[in-house]
């Protein structure tokens, strides 16, 4: 089991190998389909990124509303592969590691490879038990997406697994070889 | 004729919204538990753990168990000798969901219209429901929040006749394999057979009601779910797709009646948090 805290270092994210246990502590921030969309048709108009993603992580995750008492309400990862059309351009601008669920393109592990970025996995429909590990939740840009809007997070050991490491190495594919009997 | 009052519905809806999104079935869990016992794999058994822990806080604090709370889709069996009073149906329905989805601090995950603005229209409505009219004076109520990560991979295709009972279990195969780890299994798997191009998904839908493993009643189709059951957890894919012996926890077929020239069939995968909740006016 790594702990990491954030900002990440490309050094520390290329360490970080696929299977891996990883608690993460620090600021995170969320974004999903809609969100995605336009933070690249920013870039697209030259524009700068509503947060600087420089060493930060992003987490897939549109939360449910906090009852009173919560920081957050549940808030577990959504299917990362709908991020692909987008996820290369935000590394390009810094990204260092993105949480999800789910399989990626083949384009999206060439661009982590490339760019020191590292695909981490959180327990799909495990909402419930990661909101627990959220203490602030503050919503940053696009208020108007409501659920989908960027938050930044403050997490205190967050558990997920090395989906893809930097190198591409790929957890689910591995996974699964050792387990088909067909 | 019974009266069943527009406000007894809404009342009723908002309670299995908030109550389908908190309370995991028990026969869900039982199903769970048990497939964590026969998994192979440690990282397996150790994701089916957390869910189940999951789970229990969810119910515990009564929050939802995943934030996606999904579209609400209805199922409403209305009795031929119940007479509706003091407000539309359809908008009492909705009522019900604007009401559980902001009480129970649920996820709103509607967007209005599909292609240009995708605008999410703050309260999750309109649900999607379907009625039947049926014998008796009770109106059934079964709410049924669908997430979108399971039901994105799912699959409606029109085989011919000749491809069968094989053709029928490639498609559940490949469209479990495609899927992967998307749809968060394990999964519960309904496949409707027949109908028309329609139907058939809506078979598979209603068979993710049925309690989680219940066979159909009818032996041959009990038999071939088994079978599909077996293959598709040959897959190797486990819980989370990870790898591991638990890709589904159950497959459900439902079947209709269908055209001479057809044999369509719709594979609707539902992820392990496999809400649904009933109640009987």
């Amino acid at each position: 089991m790594k702990t990491i805290t954030t900002p990440v270092s490309e050094q520390m994210a290329r360490s970080l190998a696929a299977g891996e246990r990883v608690l993460i502590t620090g600021t995170i921030y969320t974004g999903r389909d809609a969100a995605h969309k336009r933070m690249v048709e920013a870039l697209d108009r030259g524009e700068g990124l509503p947060v600087d993603l420089e060493g930060q992580l992003i987490f897939y995750v549109g939360p449910c509303p906090a009852k009173p008492g919560q920081a957050i309400g549940s808030a577990g990862p959504t299917t990362s592969g709908r991020m692909d059309a987008y996820a290369p351009r935000l590394m390009a601008a810094g990204l260092r590691g993105m949480i999800g669920k789910g399989l990626r393109q083949p384009a999206v592990v060439e661009a982590m490879k490339r760019y020191g970025c590292v695909y981490l996995v959180a327990v799909g429909g495990a909402g419930a038990l990661l909101a627990q590990k959220i203490t602030k939740a503050e919503v940053v840009a696009f208020p108007d997406l409501g659920p989908e809007a960027i938050h930044r997070l403050q997490v205190e050991n967050f558990p997920v697994f090395v989906g893809i490491d930097a190198a591409g190495t790929d957890m689910y594919a591995e996974g699964v070889a050792k387990y088909r009997r067909m | 004729m019974r009266e069943v009052r527009a406000a007894e519905v809404t009342a009723a809806v908002e309670q299995l919204c908030i109550e389908a999104c908190y309370d995991l079935p028990d026969d869900v869990l039982a199903s769970m538990r048990a497939a964590g016992e026969r998994e192979e794999s440690p990282l397996g058994r150790e994701i089916i753990d957390q869910l189940l822990e999951n789970a229990g806080i969810a119910r515990r604090d009564r929050v939802p168990m995943c934030q996606d709370t999904g579209i609400t889709v209805v199922f409403a069996e209305l009795g031929q000798e119940v007479s509706l009073v003091g407000g539309d149906f359809y908008a009492a329905i909705n009522a019900g969901v604007r009401r559980g989805y902001d009480r129970g601090y649920l996820r709103k995950s509607v967007v209005g219209e599909p292609l240009f603005e995708r605008k999410n229209t703050g309260d999750n409505t309109p649900a999607i429901i379907y009625t039947d009219i049926v014998p008796g004076d009770k109106l059934k109520l079964m709410v049924l929040p669908k997430g979108a990560g399971s039901e994105n991979m799912s699959t409606v295709v029109m085989l011919t006749p000749a491809e069968g009972i094989p053709g029928i279990k490639k498609l559940v195969r490949e469209t479990v394999d495609r899927a992967g780890a998307n749809p968060c299994p394990p999964l519960v798997i309904g496949v409707g057979v027949g109908g028309f191009l329609d139907r058939a998904p809506l078979l598979a839908r209603r068979a993710l009601l049925r309690k989680t493993g219940a066979p159909h009643p009818d032996a041959r189709v009990a038999r071939l779910e088994r079978e599909v059951l077996d293959e598709v957890n040959a897959l190797g894919i486990g819980p989370q797709g990870l790898g591991g012996r638990t890709t589904a926890l159950a497959v459900h077929i439902e079947t209709g009646p269908t055209h001479i020239g057809s044999l369509p069939v719709a594979v609707n995968l539902q992820c392990h948090a496999a809400r649904h909740a009933e109640r009987v006016l």
